[in-house]
């Protein structure tokens, strides 16, 4: 085996190579079955097996490709192989391997389709399967997207199975039984007399033999590592201090890199002064890099500090100077027909609706938004003449691999990336320009490891941010009942600006993240449009945790919970009528239950609001409730309602649910990237502060499994929480806020 | 200089003005203690100084004397958790668990100087360091759990 050719059926591509001493479980590249020009000039030993499990004698280790940048990706996917493997993984090395395309992952671009996500009619279903195939085309082993549980639940439970009965073939065929009388349990096979053999002696037999792969997957009810509540495998480490972040690594004769680029982001140097730095204890080299200057020197702090002694002239940055004049140019795009991206829904009438009677009309706004992870941008690269080696978190090594391919004039298998554990992203490690950095500097240094660390400052300055946007919203009301909904989105395309960096092509056709969480909400309003235009490219913008519906959601939502107001109905009430999708009008139903929903009003000075959006596949409900107190709002309590399809860890879940209700919350309230003269005004977290522990409410959270799909939950939680936050204030005050963040028209607590 | 960490001498020659945060990182390579900001603001690089919790990005290391400084790496190991350690892993607290180790920091002092906090002295106290991820609900549990297990010895 080991060889693409023997790969018959595109469906089923798991097979088994020989490695030094054992075994290993993976996939195969697709060569043969998906004949393309884009993958012929694959090396013969891209050709072989990519493997997800490798077991020889000195034990097991599992290949996660999808990254972890706190999501809990590596433990889902080690629990997942082990629920068909029969073995601890916790006792499995678990590691993100070397990116390879047979990784690609199928489910990131599903949501991209034309179609909702509640609508699983054949041609929808068959439009979303087609997009697997531009995803491998791409080689994309992409991280994000709330896809690694839809991706991997069942291509890695397989591999863990087609393992497990290979395992048992070979002890069958070393013992003379039938694989039918032997059995797993915990890292061996087991023989008929109660005799084990460990998994890790029967490698190399394994490697020699058919791979089995008429496998039939375990029922859930049969399941014992999922789907009940378990401990994250990453856990012990990262309360030990011991889980070594790409911060953290150290290799032999490795020199330390500042980077001070020009904050009109994109834009280069028009000269430089860097006497002062270059005489700095510790500095071995200052050079001129891509729109900046880099400083090595023998520690971080030494580097960062002469960085800051250089003196820098910057070019003009490539967009307007400042923020009013940014909005400026987003307002001039709405409702203008030249600059309109898309309108994917427009049911009913609208324009004659809005001819007659009482027409509501309101306009909301969302900043610019830095995604400032924990753990800045960060780098270590060693450039030889024949290898270019690169340690860094990454949601894309296969296009970091291809871009410092480029760089340096290796060939891409000349390039390794050993992707490393992140102190979170939110999206912005979807980019690799520090990575790039990193890699020019080292170009300069070869021969020599460099690791690259941006300041807090730089990092929050040089972030391509969740673009910022204007909605128009107008709507019409008649006996107690929304009748006309119509939004109207205007905002830069964060889809052509990142695939623009990433490939260096414009994406094709529009870019539905300008009004996704808006255009494909599950309501049946008999007048319901909603429009995006597109902005020109300005500050480069990208995807931020839950991507277009984290402004969308803000938007619909509280378009949504005006009209209902207007109306004179109930906001939960009228929420559930006008929904037409079952499984999201139970999440709505449940929220009401949970929360003991009887209206928004609370009493003097308190409210509660509902929220609803579908992002990523999940209909996720919250209702928040709040107080209005002297010193400000407090938020009290946070209940969500979810449904993802099959609850696999209902312990990360939970977290991954409040989690994002924090990140939602902690922007709506404080946060905001401004420009002035080009470069973003809040450079640390004094600036950006987010939410703290005092100021957290209480939560509640349940999971539904009503859903047809598995779905992931890393993000859905996030667009829901700031219109619910807003909805309850208005219902503590009676003041409705139509701009993030909040704390520009209210004070928190 | 000669330093004192987690109970072992270390000498090291940099500059007297270098934060205490990078002489641990980079010059003795003990990296549980995180950059975040710099700025004293998220508390990532949260230490023990004779016990007492401090900032390493804001403490110049000649003003550090011959006090003791104890970072995440000695106040318990994976084999030897301390008490607040075994409460975050019971409660699941971490996620992308960059600034767990300033977080666990600040809980293990606190509560050492305050055993038996109300919720309000818990909220006022780790509301001090920062998470992106959004992990304070079971900070919050976490925080309460230690300090019934010290309390029970």
């Amino acid at each position: 085996m080991g060889i693409v050719g023997t790969v018959t059926r595109r469906t089923f591509l798991i097979g088994t190579a020989a490695i030094a001493g054992g075994v290993a479980f993976g996939t195969y590249l697709v060569k043969r079955p998906i004949e393309n020009p884009l993958l012929a000039d694959l090396k013969d030993g891209e050709a072989a097996i990519t493997p997800y499990i490798k077991i020889d004698a000195s034990g097991i280790t599992l290949i996660t490709p999808r990254a972890d940048k706190g999501q809990g990706a590596y433990s889902i996917q080690a629990r997942l192989i082990a629920e068909e493997l029969d073995f601890d993984p916790a006792t499995a090395v678990i590691t993100p391997g070397m990116p390879g395309p047979a990784y690609y992952n199928s489910a990131v671009l599903e949501e991209g389709v034309p179609f909702p996500a509640y609508d699983d009619s054949a041609i929808a279903e068959t439009a979303r399967q087609f997009m697997s195939v531009p995803a491998k085309l791409m080689s994309m082993q992409m991280t994000g997207g709330s896809s690694t549980v839809p991706d991997g639940h069942h291509k890695m439970r397989m591999a863990g199975a087609v393992a497990r009965e290979t395992l048992k073939e070979a002890a069958a065929q070393q013992v003379g039984v039938d694989r039918s009388q032997l059995t797993t349990e915990d890292g061996h096979v087991v023989l008929p007399d109660g005799k084990r053999i460990a998994y890790t002696e029967l490698a190399t037999t394994a490697a020699s033999i058919e791979p089995i792969t008429d496998v039939q997957l375990r029922p859930s009810s049969e399941w014992k590592h999922l789907g009940k509540p378990t401990q994250r495998l990453d856990m012990p480490a990262k309360c030990t201090g011991t889980e070594k972040y790409g911060i953290d690594l150290v290799v032999d004769g490795m020199v330390h890199a500042a980077v001070r680029a020009n904050p009109g982001v994109g834009a280069g140097v028009k000269s430089f002064d860097a006497s002062s730095a270059e005489a700095m204890r510790g500095v071995q080299k200052v050079i001129a890099i891509k729109n900046g200057v880099a400083v090595i020197a023998d520690n971080t702090w030494r580097a960062w500090r002469a960085a800051d002694a250089i003196d820098i002239t910057w070019e003009q940055g490539p967009y307007p100077e400042n923020t009013d004049a940014i909005f400026a140019e987003i307002e001039k795009v709405i409702d203008q027909d030249e600059f309109r991206d898309h309108r994917n829904r427009n049911d009913g009438d609208v324009d004659t609706a809005l001819t007659a009677g009482d027409v509501f009309e309101a306009t909301y706004k969302v900043p610019y938004l830095a995604h400032a992870p924990m753990e800045p941008m960060n780098a270590l690269v060693r450039v030889t003449d024949t290898e270019c080696e690169i340690w860094t978190g990454t949601q894309i090594p296969l296009f970091v691999r291809d871009h410092a391919a480029a760089m340096t004039g290796l060939d891409k298998d000349q390039v390794l990336v050993y992707v490393q554990p992140m102190g979170g992203s939110f999206g912005h490690k979807l980019e690799d320009t520090h990575v790039l950095q990193a890699v020019e500097i080292a170009i300069a240094m070869k021969g020599t490891p460099v690791k690259m660390v941006w300041s807090r400052e730089e990092d929050m300055t040089h972030d391509y941010p969740r673009p910022g946007s204007i909605a128009k919203g107008r709507g019409t009301v008649s006996n107690g009942q929304v009748e006309t909904f119509d939004l109207s989105v205007g905002q830069s395309s964060l889809m052509a600006d990142w695939f623009g960096r990433l490939t260096g092509l414009a994406i094709p056709g529009p870019d539905a993240t300008i009004t996704t969480g808006s255009w494909d909400q599950p309501f049946a309003i008999p007048n319901y449009r909603v429009t995006g235009y597109r902005a020109p490219t300005m500050v480069p913008v990208s995807s931020w945790r839950s991507v277009g519906a984290s402004g969308n959601g803000f938007f619909h939502d509280c378009l949504l919970d005006e009209l209902i107001h207007k109306a004179g109905a109930d906001p939960l009430a009228e929420r559930i009528r006008l929904c037409m999708h079952e499984d999201s009008r139970k999440v709505l139903e449940k929220v009401g239950e949970i929360s003991g929903w009887d209206g928004p009003s609370m009493g003097e000075n308190r409210g509660r609001g509902v929220a609803f959006c579908l992002s990523f596949g999940v209909p996720t409900a919250i209702v928040t409730e709040v107080t209005n107190t002297e010193a400000g709002i407090t938020i009290d309590k946070v209940y969500t309602v979810v449904d993802v399809g099959e609850v696999l860890d209902p312990t990360n879940l939970e977290a991954q649910v409040f989690g994002g209700v924090v990140f939602g919350m902690a922007h709506a309230m404080n946060c905001e990237t401004t420009y002035e003269n080009y470069a973003a005004q809040q450079n640390n977290y004094h600036a950006y502060e987010g939410m703290r522990l005092y100021q957290t409410p209480e939560f509640e959270t349940v999971a539904l499994t009503n859903a047809k799909k598995i779905r992931g939950i890393g993000e859905p939680s996030v667009p829901p929480a700031a219109p619910s936050l807003a909805n309850a204030i208005f219902a503590a005050t009676g003041k409705r806020i139509r701009e993030m963040p909040l704390n520009k028209h209210i004070d928190f607590v | 200089m000669q330093i004192d960490v987690n109970g072992k001498a270390f000498e090291v020659e940099v500059e007297p003005e270098m934060p205490l945060l990078w002489v641990l990182r980079d010059e003795l390579g003990i990296t549980g203690p995180k950059y975040g900001c710099g700025i004293a603001q998220c508390g990532a690089c949260t230490v023990h100084v004779d016990g007492f919790v401090v900032r390493s990005c804001q403490l110049a290391v000649r003003d550090l004397g011959n006090r003791k400084v104890t970072t995440i790496e000695g106040l318990g190991s994976p084999e030897a958790l301390h008490a607040v350690q075994a409460a975050w892993i019971e409660h699941q607290v971490a996620q992308c668990g960059y600034c767990q180790s300033g977080q666990i920091m600040q809980a293990a002092s606190f509560l050492k100087t305050n055993p038996n906090p109300s919720d309000e002295q818990i909220d006022a106290v780790m509301s001090s360091n920062l998470c992106r991820c959004g992990t304070y609900p079971r900070i919050r549990s976490a925080v309460k759990a230690a300090a019934k297990k010290l309390q029970e010895g």
